[in-house]
């Protein structure tokens, strides 16, 4: 990939997505290994799900606790800074990425810390904190597999649970001899598996210092669950002395039970295992054992403006499991980068253009074809196409009255149908006007092969076939009058093609 | 049986013979049928692209243009997706208890052209005759919205002479999504490479559908690609006999 093509994943600086997805179209390699990497994930899953009889009630539970959550939102989240706390943590509130970045940076500064070892967050990614540590003179580590693959070769992540997807075998055998100096290095998983570990061992024992994400908090206990698959994590947990938790505020659930319905959604829906490999669970500090300073950062960052809306508050029941991403024709074509955020896919187009309240990402509800995939397979119920509409009209709202949008073809066009359609003779009118019109560029094979204006977008890969001669209307009149003749055959020169 | 036909606007304009079909079919099954000449369209395309408003209008225009119909039979799963899925929303939000009230009196006589012929008239076999090898693509909205199941497929099976070529990848979209298919041109033209590669790996002759949308899309790449194959409605196929073929076009 050329730098030119180098993904931008910041809400406020990214191309609109119909821009930003060029990239990857004309990228045959990064969208073959797309497809392929969430067609092998989808297909596990759905065998999964399969065997599983009370799928949909699962389906139904989580919802359930999410919404009872999210409308006690406050409560149950001053009950896990109680309990937490009890338990020798110490909880931060972050309104926004700035306080969350400057609160860490405090902690780390705190801990005399100019290194940390990161386990796989997107959190973090959606604050820009390696950047900003960067900056400040922490070296930020990352742990997990994919999240290495990308720093060392510094891609962007395009998955939420697999961020490294759209790298191949044989493009992460070439980042890693690069990085670590691996000459003859194999493409064998297994040789590129021992590379990472023998990278990560010395950081696990230098480095004193962690920051994770959340997957749950649990207000009831206090406690903190990161599920994942490579026991990365687990090493973070164990050796470091201090350990700092990121988690957007919508990761708490109420009791602890509630894991038990959560974790089976999780594991089958991410990555298509009946559980995943290790789910680690921890409240506060345990004295001789694990990090002795532990601090959570509370993360609201626009999350809580969404809570007030009634269709799209069921943004913030989800678990990141990726599945929409993975069942999304769209994003099977563009991969994550053309969302211009960390999160994409389907999820990323209701989350990232809320949380930015927006003011930027306004292209994202636009990037689905409405196929309603995504609903089918999400864990939680959330209805995506319900609340990519409502975006859309939103959207729409902000934009029709600017003078770019108010003369733009395709707002001008709606406008008009509008009108066409609110009365029939009018409806009529512009059929038969569009008859005529249509003459100009119908070509003798009876078929349009090239439109003007936006209609060019259709043209570039499609033909339309030309107007009939008759609208149906226009027949049953016909027929009705008894006058049915040949015409009733009409759209002759459709017919010779 | 009586009942009304809401025949969408883009297959008045466009697509005729697949209304004439649903007329014949019909008729020929002892329905009596009539057209309401103010029809236009449901508001479908208002309301994807996010012009709530006038999408409001045109759905109240609908609902009012019906409130007496005995059924509606719909031969496009996309706009009765429409009314099921979007009209309690933006009747909640913008139309009064009136309205609502009509609506929800209307809704369930609101059929799709598949339903109304399994779940109202009962029938599977409606006589059909239409010797060709035939693939079925399955629309997003039929398939998830109104979840059509095996419908389309028991109608086929009864249709004599059809020989059906199974589609891989039946779930997957076309990437039609109306207005989607010119503001993210691209991407949709993406999709539709790839689905069209399954669609032809069937050697069938005929793509049909419930949806003239995904159709409209299908056959417009084909026809781009000099594809030896060509699009027809379900109702075309149902309508069609021995004596009366086909009307095929494009």
């Amino acid at each position: 990939m050329s730098a030119a093509d180098h993904p931008v994943l910041d809400p406020a600086l990214a191309p609109p997505f119909p821009v930003a997805a060029l990239p990857v179209l004309r990228n045959v390699q990064l969208r073959k290994n797309v497809a392929h990497a969430i067609d092998v994930i989808q297909a596990k899953r759905a065998r999964l799900v399969a065997e599983k009889r009370d799928w949909q009630e699962l389906r139904s539970a989580a919802a359930a606790i999410k919404d009872e959550t999210l409308a006690n939102l406050g409560a149950y989240l001053e009950q896990f800074e109680e309990r937490c706390t009890a338990a020798g943590g110490h909880v931060h509130w972050a309104r926004d990425a700035a306080e969350a970045r400057r609160v860490i940076l405090e902690i780390l500064r705190e801990a005399g810390a100019d290194e940390v070892i990161k386990i796989k967050t997107m959190t973090s990614a959606e604050i820009q904190l390696n950047p900003f540590l960067e900056a400040a003179g922490v070296r930020a580590y990352e742990t997990d597999l994919a999240e290495i693959i990308l720093q060392l070769g510094r891609g962007e992540p395009s998955h939420i649970v697999v961020p490294a997807l759209h790298v191949n075998r044989a493009q992460v055998r070439e980042i890693f001899s690069r990085a670590m100096g691996l000459e003859g290095l194999s493409d064998e998983p297994k040789a590129l598996t021992a590379a990472a570990r023998n990278y990560l061992r010395q950081k696990f024992l230098e480095v004193p210092t962690a920051i994770s994400g959340a997957n749950f908090l649990v207000a009831e206990t206090g406690g903190v669950a990161i599920v994942e698959s490579e026991g990365n994590g687990r090493m973070c947990l164990t050796l470091p002395r201090t350990m700092i938790t990121l988690a957007g505020i919508e990761k708490v659930v109420p009791r602890f039970a509630d894991l038990e319905v959560m974790l089976q959604l999780l594991a089958r829906s991410a990555t298509g295992e009946r559980m995943n490999p290790y789910t680690s669970l921890w409240t506060g500090v345990t004295k001789g054992d694990g990090p002795q300073n532990f601090h959570v950062v509370l993360l609201d960052n626009g999350r809580s403006s969404i809570l007030g809306r009634k269709t799209e508050r069921q943004t913030l029941r989800c678990i990141r499991c990726a599945a929409c991403m993975n069942t999304c024709p769209v994003y099977r074509q563009t991969g994550g980068h053309a969302y211009g955020s960390v999160y994409p896919g389907p999820i990323g187009a209701i989350l990232t253009p809320q949380l930015e309240q927006l003011r930027h990402a306004q292209s994202l509800p636009f990037a689905s074809s409405l196929c309603g995939a995504c609903y089918e397979v999400c864990p939680v119920k959330i209805n995506i196409p319900e609340i990519l509409i409502d975006l859309r009209a939103r959207v729409t709202d902000q934009e029709r009255h600017t003078v770019g949008k108010f003369f733009d073809p395709m707002y001008v066009g709606l406008r008009v149908a509008n009108v066409i359609f609110s009365r029939a003779w009018l409806f009529h009118f512009a059929q038969w006007a569009g008859r005529i019109g249509a003459r100009l560029v119908t070509r003798r094979d009876g078929w349009i092969h090239r439109l003007p204006s936006v209609g060019a977008k259709w043209t570039q890969t499609r033909d339309l076939r030309g107007l009939p001669k008759q609208t149906f209307h226009e027949w049953w009149k016909d027929r009705e009058q008894g006058t049915e003749g040949p015409r009733d055959q009409g759209n002759k020169g459709a017919e010779a093609r | 049986m009586r009942a009304s036909l809401f025949i969408t606007c883009y297959n008045d304009t466009l697509y005729p013979e697949t209304g004439r079909a649903v007329v014949r079919l019909l008729e020929r099954l002892g329905v009596e049928l009539e057209f309401r000449a103010g029809q236009t369209c449901c508001g479908q395309m208002h309301a994807n692209t996010g012009f709530r408003g006038e999408a409001f209008s045109q759905a109240k225009r609908l609902v009012r243009l019906y409130a007496d119909a005995e059924a509606v039979v719909i031969p496009s799963s996309s706009c009765v997706a429409m009314m099921r899925d979007q009209y309690p929303g933006l009747f909640e939000e913008l139309g009064n208890e009136t309205l609502r009230e009509q609506f929800r009196a209307l809704v369930p006589r609101v059929w799709e052209l598949s339903e109304f012929l399994i779940d109202n008239l009962g029938v599977e076999d409606v006589g059909a005759y239409f010797p060709h090898r035939v693939t079925y693509h399955a629309s997003c909205h039929g398939l998830r919205a109104l979840q059509l199941g095996d419908r389309p497929f028991r109608l086929l099976a009864k249709v004599r002479g059809l020989e059906l070529a199974p589609l891989a990848n039946l779930d997957r979209c076309c990437g039609f999504g109306g207005t989607f298919s010119v503001k993210n041109g691209d991407v949709s033209s993406a999709m539709l490479t790839v689905k069209l590669e399954d669609v032809l790996a069937t050697g069938a002759e005929f793509c049909t559908a419930l949806d003239n949308s995904c159709l409209m899309h299908l056959g417009g790449a084909m026809h781009r690609e000099y594809a030896p194959m060509k699009t027809i409605h379900m109702a075309q196929i149902l309508a069609s006999t021995q004596e009366h073929p086909a009307e095929v076009m494009g």
